[in-house]
């Protein structure tokens, strides 16, 4: 039973997915496409559990590994992801673009 | 799971917390303003998750999780920091084999552990499809991933390879693969499905990027995308947490939303990308009809002139800008023609550079105002239709007009920038010669287009050079 209610919340989960990032617009695709990365890093909370269940040597390696990789994915992911939003900047002249700004 | 303790609560309400903030994150990209907060929120729910998770009453030691946690933070920050905006999708596409390596490697712990135990504990069929699953979009995603990166960091070829049968051989082993998933599902013991699932996934992941070709990238790192979330789904159903299918599943709708967008974008179906290796037998039809006129080319200081009294000016940047690193030049150039009265606009086409909105990303850098960015193809051409001059900066494919003229081109059918339709356009190109495509844009030979040959930096350079030039000589 634990499994169709996962599939609920997956299939939920998509739909939210799909209506929110069809609005985003092509302006932010980049940004969105490494935000999405970056939280699915989220594989972090499985390969945490691996490293440190003591299921044997094999598997603490696997884990740590695993580990390591998603840390990586996490971390660089998000940070990239802040930095290329710093650089969006804009809407102090969107409204009226006729005429030209003093130069900054 | 049937009485949460104390301690299951506060995890269970760690990953609610989180999949709120994801969600809200997301959302806050519909607006480019608020775009940041949302995002560092959401970057907050991700240390909500692992902050819960860590009290999870599974774990039992701690010290290679804090050493994996320190040296994966150590590796993924400075690789953030350094980046160069124009490798973005290099990055993006080894950020996502480092995530799908997490996943199947989770994936083969849990198929382990769970193989050897008995019960409760133990493999049901529904487990054992989450798990094959999980490797089988995980193994993908890591192998085709680092195939992108090498494609887009020109490690390996960016023309499509490709070899005869490569179809059949694909469709072969994915049939393989399902047949290996299926009795996996049907025999959770069976080790050897479960692990021929696993290395048919890895080889899938390197042949079916190879014959993908480098104007290609964007559908295919948005489907990497959409592959690594469902493999972070695939684990969540694997483990029963609810905040990896969430997370899995809104990545996994976003990298499908965006490889649907970008094929529309290149008027091409799913299928034919993946499977048509365009390029790789292009028809040269379009060469051979043979029109002798040579382009006509003007030079930097005629070019400047008719700059400098343009009232309107858009530029149309392809990949080529991003190579030569003109942004900048760019941005002055603007400047100039901006305090001369002028009103500059860039036409940005979704297909544009290496991965969805990249060129938005390389010109914001350069501290170019988004509110100058036309990035919907039909408002950037009736824009363009009144422009008095046309930069095109190395951009190609989408300025072609074989694209609604000439039905035997591969890009017929493919939305494009109109930039014939303004009174003069400037094309910076390279050299003379066909450049990558091997198909001649009759763009260059239209009535009203002009050519700059040369670097797009030095170009765009010598240009703010007679700009400024013409102000001192009057």
């Amino acid at each position: 039973m634990i499994q169709i209610f996962q599939l609920y919340v997956f299939i939920l989960a998509g739909f939210v997915g799909f209506i929110i990032i069809q609005r985003v617009p092509p302006l932010l695709h980049t940004p969105l496409m490494s935000a999405t990365n970056a939280i699915s890093g989220i594989s972090l909370v499985g390969a945490i559990v691996a490293a440190g269940g003591q299921y044997g040597r094999l598997s603490t390696i696997l884990g740590f590994v695993a580990v390591v990789c998603a840390m990586t994915n996490v971390t660089a992911g998000f940070l990239i992801t802040d930095r290329m939003l710093a650089m969006f900047k804009g809407q102090v002249k969107k409204p009226e673009a006729g005429r030209p700004e003093p130069a900054k | 799971m049937n009485e949460l303790g104390t301690r299951d609560l506060i995890i269970q309400a760690s990953y609610l917390a989180a999949s709120v903030l994801f969600i809200l994150g997301l959302r806050s990209l519909t607006k480019p303003p608020q775009a940041r907060l949302g995002m560092q929120q959401a970057a907050m729910g991700m240390l909500f998750a692992v902050i819960g998770t860590l009290l999870n009453s599974n774990i039992l030691t701690y010290q290679w999780i804090l050493i994996g946690l320190v040296v994966g933070g150590m590796i993924g920050y400075p690789m953030a920091m350094k980046i160069k905006m124009t490798a973005m999708p290099q990055f993006i596409a080894f950020s996502h084999a480092f995530g799908a390596i997490a996943a199947t490697l989770v994936g083969v712990v849990e198929y382990r552990v769970r193989s050897g135990a008995t019960g409760e504990e133990g493999l049901s069929h529904g487990l054992a499809a989450a798990l094959g699953l999980e490797v089988l979009f995980g193994a993908l995603t890591v192998t085709g991933s680092f195939m992108a990166f090498g494609k887009l960091q020109e490690l390996i070829t960016g023309r499509p390879i490709t070899f005869k049968g490569q179809n059949a051989v694909n469709l072969l082993m994915i049939a393989v693969a399902f047949t290996a998933l299926g009795l996996l599902i049907v025999n959770p013991m069976n080790g050897a499905a479960f692990y021929t699932v696993l290395g048919l996934a890895f080889l899938l992941g390197i042949s079916m990027v190879l014959p993908i070709g480098g104007g290609d990238m964007p559908v295919v790192i948005s489907l990497l995308n959409s592959y690594a979330g469902l493999a972070a789904a695939a684990t969540g159903f694997a483990i029963g947490n609810n905040v990896l299918i969430i997370a899995g599943a809104l990545e996994g709708a976003g990298g499908f939303i965006l490889s649907l967008m970008m094929s529309k974008a290149m008027n091409r179906s799913f299928g034919n990308i993946i499977f048509g290796a365009f390029g790789a037998a292009p028809t040269k039809s379009t060469a051979a009809k043979g029109e002798a006129k040579e382009p006509r080319s003007i030079t930097p200081e005629d070019a400047a002139v008719q700059l400098a009294y343009a009232s309107s000016v858009v530029i149309i940047p392809g990949y080529g800008m991003a190579l030569a690193q003109a942004q900048h030049v760019c941005r002055e150039l603007m400047e100039l023609i901006e305090k001369k009265g002028g009103e500059v606009k860039y036409a940005i086409h979704p297909v544009a550079g290496r991965m969805p909105g990249h060129l938005n990303v390389i010109l914001s850098e350069a501290g170019i105002d988004y509110g100058a960015l036309l990035t919907d193809v039909d408002d950037a051409n009736r824009v363009i239709a009144t422009a008095d001059v046309v930069i095109v900066i190395g951009a190609n494919d989408i300025v072609n007009p074989d694209a609604e003229d000439d039905k035997s081109s591969p890009l017929y059918g493919m939305p494009i920038f109109r930039p014939w339709t303004a009174k003069a356009v400037f094309v910076i190109k390279r050299g003379k010669g066909t450049g990558f495509s091997g198909v001649e844009n009759p763009l260059f030979t239209r009535d009203n287009t002009l050519m700059l040959y040369g670097d797009a930096k030095g170009v765009l350079g010598s240009l703010v050079k007679e700009i400024k030039a013409l102000d001192e000589g009057h």
